[in-house]
């Protein structure tokens, strides 16, 4: 066997990338992952990791130099000075924005799965049914049935810690012990839920952080430096968890600095036969084959392949004859909600720096509850006591000022909403040809934007917000709206979506290209609705379950035509 | 940090947003500085001013933690030209200010003295806080008084002396006794 024939190719190293060869690996397949940056070792290479604040000399602050290289990033939250490096090199990597749209991208092995928020929430009916209910988009070719002992499957392995709460449109899972609410965070709830007898309901966030040890990982040690990688291997990554499980097969192979740039489609058998890629140092063009390639390149990644290939046969690339393919393009919409201050705790603490926050899951919409707007959001937040950096009023500086700032501060409590936003076909991507990255390859146009809809939606996200802070005893309760662009949610969903009909989706139940069924999506871009909830678990779910239906194919003979040679 | 601390409190220092932090997160085009040269006797000065808005208590004050230092690093590699243009100038008009009130520079006069000073620069910069347009600059003290709270509270000495420190907490506990003067946790 040539060594660049393998069983199946994996293409992206992150979430879904990471669970897709795992269970590949697990089923005996031989594995290539190719994922287009550096190779980011567990532990070793996470380098920020063990220091202290102190050690940075900007206390993790952007510098202006920071501000000049990362033009997008700097935009939100995520530019600092601890892990620039899990973030893409914007110059090396540019995008078009027809519209603004904010892209933060991780370009390495395990991609985002080592910056991730780590909520983990499955998706309902509610949600798979609520296309066809109400005319958007087209139907989700499954239902929860379909997907729920994945979610268990996916629970158990990447290890989510959280609340049963018995809610239909948000199942419960497989959780490991919940983290706790704090004091203020308690009777906040107790409130909630007496006010609207049951009808509303605030639990502490389901996270991807380990509560009780698993293989090879230690339990969460509450230092909330997730993002800078966790030694202790206590949240959910790659790295920490389906990378290890993947090479104990001793079936996978992981390629990093291999940009792939097209799938190798064969008209002859309607099947692909592999992928081409750009080795990302020395710029040469290399072929790997396989019988089975998973597409797991980031939501806008994978459809850019997809537009790249076959283009002798589909002018827009392999999958657009539907044309769907680069439409649909979704977030979750938010940085609104409200905050305000809880009196009567002074005598109240708290030990340890949770990574989590409180949830408060989508009310509107369900059952009875009906709105001016289709869909919903919940609410994340916490409530804590406010650090140095608040204003102590009527002191200026001085001795007594220093050490009133050294104690903890008032309790405050802030929520912020995260919503729906609908596939729209105008929200699309395609490729811009004028413009080339680094190595020559033409990038992506983004235009998207939010509509009607959420717009309406995010006056009740305020209003809401503020309602119940107030019903739960909260003082001096102020709605916040930092506005909100396309991608800062960093949830970027769909361009290549699931569906029940060839002619009006890319992929198929099963997550297969229709017009390639030997390629699978698995990532963001395969989702048909975006619903209001983290969607990472979702993936990882689809993955395992498109990885099952991919093996017994293959043993079946399915992909045997498949013609392994260029 | 995380999306969902971002999102209430990115920036925020002293009620307000920190200086340079609304430019960037509109994503305006700022024109970045150019290091400037910074003599011993600056950082020096600069210490003396930290030490008057944060001095030593139970604990160490801010020149023990390095803020004049701090302050530099701060200035040179994260402010934009117009506001180390400020920050600067806003050197010399303290000096002027104590040379006017008590015919010395800010180095040479008593703790008791800089401290008053300080204080009445504080309310004028509260006040002028009010009533800038957005666009405007912020004051030079609440720059200074930004950096210090920033570069000490972040310090070693404002991380484990001025508060208590754990680096592997090991466990969570969402409700514990407090008692006033008990220190807060980093």
């Amino acid at each position: 066997m040539a060594t660049n024939v393998y069983d199946a190719i994996v293409v992206g190293s992150g979430i879904s990338g990471g669970w897709a060869a795992k269970e590949l690996c697990e089923k005996g397949l031989k594995t290539i992952m190719l994922e287009r940056g550096r190779d980011v070792k567990h532990v070793k290479d996470y380098v920020s990791a063990n220091k202290e604040l102190w050690q940075f000399p900007h206390r993790g602050g952007r510098t202006q130099q920071m501000i000049e290289d990362y033009p997008v990033l700097k935009r939100d939250y995520p530019l600092n000075e601890m892990n620039l490096d899990f973030w893409v090199n914007e110059k090396e990597s540019p995008y078009t924005e027809t519209k603004r749209f904010d892209w933060f991208r991780g370009y390495h092995v395990g991609g985002r799965s080592l910056t991730w928020g780590r909520q983990s929430y499955r998706f309902s009916d509610l949600d798979f049914e609520a296309n066809a209910k109400e005319g958007i988009g087209v139907d989700w070719p499954i239902r929860y049935k379909d997907i729920a002992p994945w979610y268990s499957y996916a629970e158990k392995f990447a290890g989510v810690s959280g609340n049963r709460d018995g809610l239909p449109q948000l199942p419960d899972g497989d959780f490991q012990p919940p983290m706790e609410l704090n004091c203020v965070e308690k009777d906040v709830a107790d409130r909630i839920k007496a006010h609207w007898k049951g009808q509303r309901l605030l639990t502490i966030g389901r996270t991807a952080n380990i509560t009780q040890p698993l293989t090879g990982r230690t339990n969460c040690q509450y230092r909330n430096k997730c993002w800078l990688g966790c030694p202790f291997g206590a949240y959910f990554s790659t790295q920490s968890s389906t990378l290890p499980a993947a090479e104990k097969t001793g079936n996978l192979t992981l390629r990093p600095w291999s940009i792939v740039k097209e799938i190798i489609y064969d008209k002859d058998t309607g099947l692909a036969k592999g992928v081409r890629i750009v080795d990302a140092q020395d710029n040469k063009t290399y072929d790997y084959f396989a019988k089975v390639i998973f597409l797991n390149a980031s939501a806008m990644n994978s459809t850019w392949v997809l537009m790249n290939s076959a283009t002798d046969i589909w002018p827009d690339g392999l999958g657009s004859s539907s044309g769907e393919l680069g439409h649909n393009l979704m977030d979750h919409h938010f940085r609104l909600g409200a905050s305000g201050r809880a009196e009567g705790y002074d005598d109240k603490y708290y030990y340890g720096r949770r990574p989590n926050g409180i949830y408060i899951p989508r009310f509107q919409n369900v059952g009875s509850d009906k709105r001016d707007y289709l869909r919903g959001f919940g609410y994340q937040g916490s409530a804590s006591r406010q650090g140095w950096n608040r204003d102590v009023a009527e002191m200026a500086i001085g001795g007594d000022f220093k050490d009133a700032l050294g104690e903890p501060g008032p309790w405050t409590m802030g929520i912020t909403a995260f919503g729906e936003i609908l596939p729209y076909h105008e929200n699309r991507i395609s490729l811009d040809k004028t413009k080339k990255d680094k190595w020559g390859l033409p990038v992506l146009a983004i235009d998207a934007t939010i509509r009607e809809n959420e717009e309406k939606m995010r006056k009740d996200m305020t209003g809401e917000a503020v309602a119940m802070l107030e019903a739960a005893g909260l003082k001096d309760v102020k709605p916040f709206d930092n506005t909100y662009y396309m991608g800062q949610g960093i949830h970027e969903m769909g361009t290549a979506r699931m569906g029940r009909d060839p002619k009006t989706s890319v992929l198929n139940g099963n997550n297969q290209v229709w017009d390639a069924p030997n390629v699978f999506l698995t990532d963001g871009a395969c989702m048909t609705s975006a619903a209001c909830v983290n969607p990472s678990l979702t993936y990882m779910a689809l993955t395992a379950r498109a990885a099952d239906y991919a093996v017994k194919e293959l043993k079946k003979g399915t992909f045997d035509k498949v013609r392994l040679q260029a | 940090m995380n999306r969902r601390e971002a999102v209430q409190h990115i920036a925020l220092l002293l009620g307000g947003a920190m200086v340079g932090s609304s430019a960037l997160l509109t994503g305006c085009k700022t024109e970045t500085g150019k290091p400037t040269e910074w003599k011993p006797e600056d950082i020096a000065y600069l210490d003396e001013i930290a030490d008057t808005i944060l001095p030593t208590t139970g604990t160490p004050g801010a020149k023990a933690a390095q803020v004049g230092q701090f302050m530099t690093v701060m200035v040179n590699d994260c402010y934009e030209e117009r506001d180390q243009k400020v920050f600067r100038e806003g050197m010399d008009k303290l000096n002027a200010l104590a040379k006017d009130k008590h015919d010395n520079v800010f180095v040479q006069l008593t703790p008791q003295q800089r401290h008053e000073l300080l204080v009445a620069l504080d309310a004028e910069q509260k006040d002028y806080a009010g009533k800038k347009k957005p666009e405007d600059p912020a004051h030079y003290f609440r720059m200074m008084k930004e950096l210090t709270l920033l570069g000490y509270f972040t310090s070693e000495i404002g991380s484990t002396q001025a508060r208590r420190h754990i680096p592997v907490p090991g466990s969570y506990k969402g409700c514990v006794p407090y008692q006033k003067g008990e220190k807060a946790y980093t």
